[in-house]
């Protein structure tokens, strides 16, 4: 398993703000009447399964993969909005008890869909202020009142001059409006972490950019750390500093943005950035399969039984055959800041030019320590 | 001779507070084995296109303009005509599988219905061919007892386009076919349909808000603002060299990985798609385009020569007619 020392290589410079370790989070799925009458067990799905993240000051994260993967639950996990099974997570260097309230003012959250986040009957000033209000915060750190912590909150949002929002209903504001609602929500409880899960997807696409430069905005001028959870690899390209890939509960890859979206050393990351549209590649040989059951968690890497590598039998040829298919493993460093859990990739140590299409000779295989 | 061809399309949607003008002139052509990429925003107007050539908006709607299917014009056709059109002429690959099916019936059965309510074969043929529909698009021919519950998203819009190809139309309308799918399941089903129209030399309409998609699967891409085209050419040239502002700015939403322009700065566009009550004059994207100028909104723009084989709606462009008072 990785730790902070690894991590932390690469462009990143701020202090950890949140540290995940071994975080677990399994969902146990509903039996039918029949089946609970004949004491079946429900089937338990493993959602999160060992993940170790960290998020440092001033530094925008993207965790990315298929729907199911676990990215919006680890997400939901480091909000506090879901318990985790196993594992820990740390604010500053504190782990977190029983006790959310203080946690939950400094890290907030952005949903995808803006419209389902606002209250439809309640004015902009009001859902903006409600935080304020659900925290008992009367006044801001320099006296400052309600009003202007609204006020403040929605121009920082870029909805300026605030005060011609304030009576306006959801209902009267764009999508790209909507969503700086939201972040004006988040920002008037002057927070040091955001989570946005896919905050631009629900958006129309001309629109998405003025909300990105918005996040990347805050990030520079508050010095924000911003978790984004995105299918979209593009986005990921576009905005974060890191890049984290998710496949079936476990991180399968981590690093710099350049090194994992240009460099990818995961199978699985290798098929994701394959499956990015580009002119002429509809003929590419691409990853089939539906996403994988987390209920059925495979054994060994679990990635194998789509794994190209595998089915091509490059892994047997290698002799790694045997481990992809049985011996479960973890991330390992295979360049500064740069990790990632496959057999094959080990093999591989060290710096690659980017998008090897084969080994080149240059390179030695190591062997990897058993 | 074209398989579909769509003249000066008018549709207005009658709604309590007043006539809304969703699609505003809009002409193009798809021939035999060519794909068109129609994009853009939401309320730019694609979709209600993708209803009006098949009439399936309500009798209230307003269409005016010609849509010929294989020689025939839609619009004018008795109810009995255009039923036999529907499916056979062309055909309509909706977006939510999930919504398309119905829930309480075999997806085998729904496929055989649509044979046999044209009359193409009988109960037992329309059987066998829906076996080999499924099994064309890479669905096990066991699967067509199956319910739509068993089946994943990507394989319920399998199920979709086996449907669609039923009973052998010239032309597929496609209407956000992959937008609801996961994004390795997107890739696949993309393949699938490109391969599809590929090896039986269908017309395709593909309507889509993801720019990138369509240039994959398009031959010639059309964008749309505010109820009209604003740019149209072949697709990998609209894609990568774009001639309007607006193009620019949707293009720029699906950043190439590894293009260092994109790194660190999300291109955008201020403002908000017009409401089509209330469209703004002259060129209607002139109160959100970094390039506009003085003449922009009281100039009427229309589609003119944007380089080789290409269109565009834009005074910046090489076609456009001189203006002495807008080069100052």
């Amino acid at each position: 398993m990785s730790d902070t020392t690894q991590e932390r290589a690469g462009p990143v410079v701020g202090d950890p703000v949140i540290e995940v370790r071994d975080l677990e989070v399994s969902f146990s799925g509903r039996t039918s009447l029949l089946g609970g009458l004949m004491k079946k067990k429900a089937a338990v799905a493993t959602a999160v399964d060992g993940v170790d993240l960290t998020l440092h000051e001033g530094e925008v994260l993207a965790l990315a993969g298929e729907s199911g993967c676990g990215k919006t639950t680890t997400a939901r996990a480091i909000m506090g909005l879901i318990r985790p099974n196993g594992g820990q997570i740390s604010f500053r260097g504190k782990p977190l008890g029983r006790k959310l309230q203080s946690y939950r003012r400094v890290v907030q959250m952005v949903f995808q869909d803006p419209t389902a986040s606002l209250n439809p009957r309640q004015t902009i000033y009001e859902s903006v202020a409600e935080g304020l209000r659900i925290h008992k915060i009367h006044e801001g750190p320099n006296g400052e009142g309600e009003e202007e912590l609204v006020a403040r909150a929605l121009s920082r949002a870029g909805l300026r001059p605030p005060e011609r929002f304030y009576l306006l209903y959801p209902h009267e504001l764009s999508g790209g409006q909507r969503q700086r609602v939201v972040i004006a929500g988040a920002l008037v409880l002057d927070p040091r972490v955001i989570v946005a899960d896919e905050p631009v997807s629900n958006l129309d696409a001309s629109v998405r950019g003025e909300i990105l430069q918005l996040l990347l905005g805050l990030r520079d001028s508050l010095q924000l750390s911003i978790l984004i959870v995105t299918h979209d690899l593009g986005l990921a390209w576009t905005v974060a500093d890191r890049v984290a890939v998710m496949y079936l509960g476990r991180i399968v890859e981590i690093g710099p943005a350049e090194e994992v979206l240009l460099r990818p050393r995961h199978p699985y990351t290798k098929a994701l950035l394959d499956v990015v549209p580009e002119a002429g590649g509809i003929d590419r040989p691409i990853l089939q399969g539906e996403p994988p059951d987390p209920t059925r968690v495979p054994r060994g890497c679990r990635f194998h039984p789509r794994c190209p590598v595998v089915a091509s039998g490059e892994a047997a040829t290698l002799g790694i055959d045997g481990k992809c298919r049985g011996e479960d493993l973890g991330l390992e460093e295979l360049s500064p800041g740069h990790l990632a859990a496959c057999y094959e990739a080990s093999l591989r140590r060290g710096p690659v030019t980017p998008l090897l299409p084969e080994p080149s000779a240059s390179e030695t295989p190591r062997q990897v320590d058993p | 001779m074209s398989v579909l061809s769509v003249g000066d399309l008018h549709v207005t949607y009658r709604t309590k507070g007043g006539d809304v003008p969703a699609v505003r002139g809009v002409s193009f052509d798809i021939d035999k084995g060519h794909v068109l990429g129609l994009a853009g925003e939401s309320g730019c107007g694609k979709s209600t296109i993708a209803g009006a050539i098949l009439r399936l908006h309500s009798p209230k709607t307003k269409i005016e303009g010609n849509v010929i299917i294989d020689g025939q014009d839609v619009l004018s056709l008795k109810p009995g005509r255009l039923r036999a059109v529907r499916w056979t002429g062309a055909s309509i690959i909706f977006q939510g599988a999930l919504h398309a099916l119905n829930p309480v019936r075999r997806v085998g059965d729904q496929i055989v219905e649509a044979i046999t309510v044209h009359k193409l074969a009988g109960e037992r043929e329309a059987r066998v061919r829906t076996a080999e529909l499924l099994e064309e698009v890479g669905l096990p021919a066991r699967r067509i007892d199956d319910y739509p519950h068993e089946l994943s998203g990507g394989q319920k819009q399998r199920v979709m386009i086996a449907m669609a190809l039923a009973c052998n139309p010239s032309l597929v309308i496609a209407d956000e076919p992959t937008t609801a799918l996961d994004v390795m399941v997107q890739a696949q089903v993309l393949q699938l349909l490109k391969s599809l129209q590929r090896e039986l030399g269908l017309a395709m309409l593909f309507i889509t808000h993801d720019l990138s998609v369509l240039v994959e699967v398009a031959d010639r891409i059309a964008i749309m603002y505010a109820g009209q085209i604003i740019e149209e050419g072949p697709a990998e040239h609209v894609f990568h060299d774009p001639a309007h502002p607006y193009t620019k700015a949707l293009a720029g939403a699906f950043p190439a990985i590894g293009d260092a322009r994109f790194r660190g700065k999300p291109a955008g566009l201020g403002g908000d798609p017009p409401d089509p009550q209330h469209v703004p004059s002259g060129c209607p994207f002139h109160p959100r385009c970094p390039e506009a100028i003085a003449v922009c909104p009281t100039l009427d723009v229309e589609l003119w020569t944007a380089g080789e084989d290409r269109r565009a709606a834009c005074v910046h462009v090489s076609g456009a007619p001189v203006l002495s008072e807008s080069r100052e």
